[in-house]
């Protein structure tokens, strides 16, 4: 838009819009906050109020003190962490080459992947258990990880490929010049620039991890590798939703994903940006 | 320091050929310039040298011994970017010893050849800043001084000047050439623009569309350009092109121009009678007289004063052509002015083939 | 001659022929990881699932597992809780689609210029994202139940509703729950994706439109949406396939229900496969599903290459 003096009711509605959208954004998390501080006895009785009249952290205390939801949590925080990582290691090898290489068998890759992303993952449940369960990778984070690893793969290539296309083939030709192999180049060099390319990335990936649910689910049947949303589900019992300490544990959840988020969510457009014109 | 040799180079992409059959010799220590419009095949050629694209066929040999097979960081030559690929995340220091860095140099002579380099480019206070805080022609010093620093066989030119604006590109020129003058090493550099070729090279190779159209010092290929190309492309202002037929009666030979007028040409030119030809004069060959006394005339078109000299464009009811002369002209538009070819300052082409006729 | 001191070196290592084929090579080094990967844990059991298909497998029935041919797909052919289901997707998809773009396309614009506090404002609207999506179902439910939730009430107030009810629970417009809860979700992925696109565009085109007398408006339909139409198309089939496949908001808020009306295609497989476990139907819905979606796919990037190339 021009860099032209903007009228105040432009400005009006400019910023009236945004409230909307802030306020659409955030009430739903509010709303989830409220329910959380709502001692049990007045869970029913003030629904609708926007703030109970007594608020307590009796739920916080329950769910910190005397579930298993700690423990759910560190294994949230290893498995998503794991995963981003490994992802990102993965992903800027391959979006590296994406971006930088024109070999046989590129649009074949680039179809794969866009399949991975078309197909319910439910099908792929059943099988993949079968696969998983002779290797003791069932009942294991680290079966998890290598399940949320693959998924997550297709998305962050094409993340760190934008990010690459951002950066001059010059650098790495100078330094191959200069007396540095390919891959060392792309260590050296390369990478160094992308930092917000690799912010991104992990940002991405560890939020799409941790709110994973349906493969937790599945592939883990004993407490002691179960991730938070498992955790979260077994407020639900087969008589009543404990809401109250369900919503105080989606608030502790919620915590780490959305501080990472924040964090990262910049990076995320600059490097949709950079490679945003060439798709 | 070392020769290079081209021999019977070609390249495609797949099926697409961008260089035919190139065969270049360069002494050692020469500086050799690549000049030709874009896509011509310049550049490709210069990073074949380097490394940084594949040989289809034929041989590249740098010190005598063929690179081909070579990964560019075993080729031992150094490059200067367009861009200058300055490493954004380094220092002008880090920038500069990087190459050494990775042949493991101790720091000592690191220090010493880095401050040694920086100080013929006048880097010094430099060397701590990154090269986003510098200017562009900073940043060019900084790109010399990185392949400086390495002593290659060869230095590798990638149209290094065509980013700076043209005061700069003036001081740099002249920079390149003390330095090639002090250092001595082979040089290959690519551009685009003749001016530059003319004042940097030893030798010029002039290229259209992947073949090489003439080899040759700057003045071979000013004053005896062998095709239309070359004639058209060295020279500013551009060399003026007429088209007429060669006439030879036994004895005199003359050039008929469309307008009928009759251009006396040098009596050693060979061709035959009749043969359709391209003549070519450069503007400031083109003698503005003061009498038409058995010259020609046409009237003022346009009058551009350059302070060194003034381009007047002359028109006739058959074409138009361009003078240059290095006084002031008082010429009215529209007014008359007459003007003569001498004939020992007219290139001769064919019309079909663009070659110049052999003498 | 040069005063500088002794240079260094490089050492030459003759590969004669080996290096052509190492820089073939290259590239393919570099994506093993990833292609390994995707082809053991996705490709395999893709391909073992798709079997499922044509399969009698029935996990309570230890003797399931024979090969059944076409069967699954004839009884699809006339099941019609399954084409309610594929109605069901098409007005989900439409639905979520069509909102998150528009509103992810406004908020977009919005953001698109500087002003004060915008980055926590960015920061903020874009935050539904990193909310796990079970969770948010369950909050919307929450939130849409007049016992315990505003939106009903406020409803009311407005005029949308009646009386405070439960939309989750009527038959006809249960559909907007999800629906609803999903572009909460959605909307940041669609602003992100077009804010980086819109950033993209250069200015000094719409500088030149202004002075040739283009108003705000005609820059936005004849400078903006030109630019953006190959990212919005892509955009657009991306999410478009993920949503159809996207069954967690549904079966955590309604379970398919009330009366199958709000149960999509894939919460449908779900059902099939983890609720009734048989997983030999729920693999023959699932390839039907797969097949419609790339045929989907391929349309739009036809659609795209098209549109490049203007």
């Amino acid at each position: 838009m021009t860099p032209s003096a903007r009228s105040t009711s432009y400005w009006i509605v400019h910023y009236g819009l945004l409230a909307f959208y802030v306020a659409f954004a955030l009430f739903p998390l509010y709303w989830l906050l409220k329910v959380s501080v709502t001692p049990n006895d007045l869970l029913y009785s003030e629904g609708i109020r926007l703030w109970p009249s007594r608020s307590s952290l009796a739920h916080y205390t329950f769910v910190l003190a005397h579930s298993d939801f700690p423990l759910f949590f560190k294994n949230s925080v290893i498995v998503s962490g794991s995963t981003a990582v490994v992802v990102t290691l993965i992903s800027a090898l391959s979006g590296y080459a994406m971006s930088r290489f024109n070999f046989g068998g590129k649009m074949w890759l680039v179809g794969l992947m866009l399949v991975t992303q078309m197909f319910p993952l439910v099908m792929l449940v059943a099988p993949i258990f079968k696969l998983f369960a002779p290797l003791g990778l069932t009942n294991s984070l680290t079966g998890l990880v290598v399940v949320y690893t693959a998924f997550n793969v297709p998305f962050a290539t094409f993340l760190m490929q934008s990010f690459f296309d951002g950066i001059p083939k010059d650098l790495e030709e100078a330094a191959m010049i200069d007396g540095a192999s390919r891959f060392r180049a792309f260590r050296q060099i390369v990478l160094p620039l992308t930092l917000p390319g690799i912010a991104a990335t992990l940002g991405f990936v560890f939020t799409a991890a941790w709110s994973e649910l349906l493969f937790a689910l599945m592939l883990v049947s004993k407490a002691d590798a179960s991730t938070f949303p498992v955790g979260l589900l077994s407020f639900v019992s087969k008589f009543s939703v404990d809401f109250g300490q369900m919503m105080a544990a989606g608030v502790l959840a919620l915590i780490p994903a959305c501080l990472f988020f924040l964090l990262i969510q910049r990076y995320l457009v600059q490097g949709l940006t950079a490679g945003a014109v060439k798709g | 320091m070392a020769s290079i040799e081209v021999q019977g180079v070609s390249k495609s992409y797949g099926t697409m050929p961008v260089l035919h059959n190139v065969d270049l010799s360069i002494q050692d220590g020469e500086f050799v310039v690549l000049v030709g419009p874009s896509g011509c095949g310049k550049s490709t050629l210069l990073r074949m040298v380097a490394g940084l694209e594949g040989i289809t066929s034929g041989a590249i040999r740098i010190g005598g011994r063929v690179v081909n097979e070579l990964a560019p960081k075993d080729r031992d030559i150094a490059m200067v970017f367009q861009s200058y690929a300055l490493y954004p995340h380094m220092t002008v220091r880090d920038n500069m010893s990087y190459s050494l860095r990775l042949r493991r140099t101790p720091s000592e002579r690191m220090a010493q050849v880095v401050s040694a380099a920086a100080s013929k480019l006048g880097l010094e206070t430099f060397l701590g800043r990154k090269p986003r805080t510098l200017s562009g022609g900073q940043r060019q010093r900084v790109a010399m001084g990185r392949s400086i620093v390495r002593q290659p066989k060869a230095f590798l030119f990638d149209e290094p000047l065509s980013n700076l604006d043209a005061r700069l590109r003036e001081q740099m020129r002249a920079e390149i050439k003390k330095l090639h003058r002090d250092l001595g090493t082979t040089s290959i550099y690519v551009t685009h623009d003749q001016v530059e070729a003319m004042t940097l090279a030893d030798r010029i190779v002039a290229m259209n569309e992947g073949i090489v159209q003439q080899v040759g010092t700057p003045l071979d290929l000013y004053e005896r350009p062998t095709n239309l190309f070359v004639a058209s492309f060295i020279g500013s202002p551009a060399i003026n092109i007429l088209d007429g037929i060669l006439r030879y009666d036994g004895e005199h030979r003359l050039i008929t121009l469309k307008s009928g007028e009759q251009i006396p040409t040098a009596s050693h030119v060979q061709g035959h009678d009749g043969q359709a030809v391209k003549v070519g004069f450069r503007p400031e060959d083109v003698q503005i007289s003061h009498q038409a006394e058995g010259g020609f005339m046409g009237h003022v078109e346009l009058v551009e004063p350059m302070g060194l000299g003034t381009i007047v464009h002359i028109g006739t009811t058959h074409y138009a052509l361009k003078a240059f002369v290095l006084e002031r002209v008082d010429r009215i538009v529209g007014t008359s002015i007459p003007y003569r070819l001498p004939a020992s300052k007219l290139h001769i082409f064919d019309a079909k083939t663009g070659h110049r006729l052999p003498e | 001659m040069s005063t500088m001191p002794l240079h260094e070196e490089a050492a030459p290592r003759q590969r004669a022929g080996l290096r052509n084929l190492t820089l073939r090579l290259e590239p393919y080094l570099y994506i093993a990881p990833s292609v390994v990967l995707i082809a053991t844990v996705m490709l395999v059991p893709l391909i073992i699932g798709l079997s499922y298909a044509f399969r009698d497998m029935q996990l309570i029935n230890p003797f399931s597992g024979g090969f059944i041919g076409l069967e699954h797909f004839r009884t699809l052919w006339t099941d019609a809780a399954f084409w309610l289901s594929m109605k069901n997707t098409l007005v989900w998809t439409f639905a979520s689609v069509a909102l998150q773009f528009a509103f992810g396309l406004v908020l977009a614009l919005l953001l698109n210029n500087s002003f004060p506090g915008r980055g926590i404002v960015q920061a903020l609207v874009f935050l539904p994202w990193a909310v796990p999506t079970f969770l948010s179902g369950l909050n919307w439910a929450w939130l849409f139940n007049p016992v315990v939730g505003p939106l009903p009430h406020w409803m009311a107030a407005l005029g949308i509703l009646p009386a405070p009810e439960n939309i989750l629970s009527d038959p006809s417009v249960a559909i907007w729950g999800p629906i609803v809860a999903n572009v909460w979700w959605g909307i940041p992925f669609f602003a992100i994706t077009l804010l980086a696109a819109l950033q993209s565009i250069p200015q000094d085109i719409y500088e030149a439109a202004s002075i040739d007398g283009a108003g705000p408006w005609r820059r936005f339909t004849d400078i903006t949406l030109p630019f953006l139409a190959p990212t919005i198309a892509i955009a657009v089939l991306l999410r478009t396939v993920w949503i159809a496949n996207f069954a967690d908001l549904i079966i955590v808020m309604t379970n398919g229900g009330p009366a199958d009306q709000t149960q999509i295609v894939s919460s449908y497989i779900f059902t099939q496969a983890f609720r009734r476990l048989d997983f030999g139907y729920a693999s023959a819905v699932a390839m039907v599903l797969l097949i419609l979606l790339l045929a989907y796919s391929f349309v739009i990037i036809l659609l795209r290459q098209s549109l490049l190339r203007r």
